[in-house]
């Protein structure tokens, strides 16, 4: 297999966005300030699904500031969800490994160098940001969230065994054709989409790094995790340990 | 094997195992005392694991670090970001 010169690297962000109209132009100046100083080759895939409170005008008018060729946007006209975005997404990626992540400035840009470091260093398949190990962690969290989320890992380690701390984290990088082969497989939706996709890679016997990362959660005063998240997440966990 | 297979073949050696032991079910002749220590086994194991997993997911939560820092610098670039945004001409 031909060894690629790692200048011909790029890394496609793909950004779902619904309501960021605030957000978007932040999360993108800073995505551009660090692969601006990193030096690697990227682009930045905006996936807006009909937002109406304007979000791909401010989309717009950030690819006249930035270029078409960094930011590229690819909208859809209504709420499609998460899977598919990253389908579409994929579809219209240049690069050869995505990065995905949330919009909402919960996860920092300045991370990404770090996975596409750790990325090389160990030739990885996918490389998971996790806010459960070393000194990642989260900003903004009571202690009942923080009770929720360690619980709620701890039961997941346990049933799946799955080889990773952070199983419900979306801010990851990997290679393009893991992601799409991923995609492909996972059925489920929310929180245990994510768990899916890394309990899947380990069956494939794709390789795994982790790097961990600050999640600065501004949101959670409006969105709490309730009941019903709960329940559905332990569904789709018992699912998943039953079918895979 | 799904995960779920797994554990019910590792729960059914365990049970075996056990009552083989409790109930002499080989008539192995063991001695007493092995009765006696096998037959509480799976409650005392599943509250070993019970004091266990509290105990882990206490000391987890209590060390979950708190990024203070992480918010703080995140303010200060959303500042940079917007006064440097609108320099460059976008119009909110």
């Amino acid at each position: 297999m031909t060894k690629w010169p790692t200048n011909s690297d790029k890394y496609s962000v793909l950004l779902p966005t619904y309501n960021e109209r605030e957000n978007l132009p932040l999360i993108v100046w800073l995505l551009v300030k660090y692969f601006g100083e990193s030096g690697y080759n990227y682009e930045i895939i905006v996936i807006d699904d009909g937002s109406p409170d304007g979000t791909l005008q401010i989309a717009e008018q950030l690819q006249k500031i930035y270029g078409h060729d960094k930011i590229v946007l690819r909208p859809r006209p209504k709420k499609l969800g998460l899977g598919t975005a990253y389908i579409h997404g994929i579809k219209h990626a240049t690069g050869n490994f995505i990065i995905i992540m949330d919009a909402d400035l919960s996860h920092h840009p300045k991370f990404i160098p770090q996975f596409i470091e750790k990325q090389k260093e160990g030739g990885y398949d996918l490389i998971s940001g996790t806010r459960y190990r070393g000194d990642g962690g989260v900003y903004g969290w009571d202690l009942r969230r923080k009770l929720i989320s360690r619980g709620a890992n701890f039961i997941t380690q346990v049933l799946l065994r799955p080889g990773a701390s952070d199983l419900t984290g979306s801010f990851r990088l990997y290679k393009k054709n893991v992601l799409e082969s991923l995609v492909e497989r996972c059925v489920s939706k929310g929180y245990v989409f994510q768990m899916e996709m890394i309990v899947r890679a380990r069956q494939l016997g794709y390789t795994i790094g982790e790097v961990p990362i600050s999640f600065v959660d501004r949101v959670y005063g409006e969105s709490k995790l309730g009941g019903n998240e709960i329940v559905s997440f332990l569904k789709g966990l018992l699912t998943l340990f039953a079918t895979t | 094997m799904t995960k779920l297979l797994e554990w019910l073949f590792a729960v059914s050696l365990v049970g075996v195992a056990w009552g083989l032991v409790t109930f002499d079910l080989l008539d192995f002749q063991f001695p007493a005392v092995y009765r006696e220590v096998a037959w509480p086994m799976p409650v005392y194991l599943l509250v070993v694991f019970g004091c266990y997993s509290l105990a882990t997911v206490g000391y987890r939560v209590a060390t979950f670090n708190d990024c203070e820092e992480a918010a703080r610098e995140l303010q200060g670039q959303i500042q940079e970001a917007k006064e440097d945004l609108k320099k460059k001409g976008l119009k909110i």
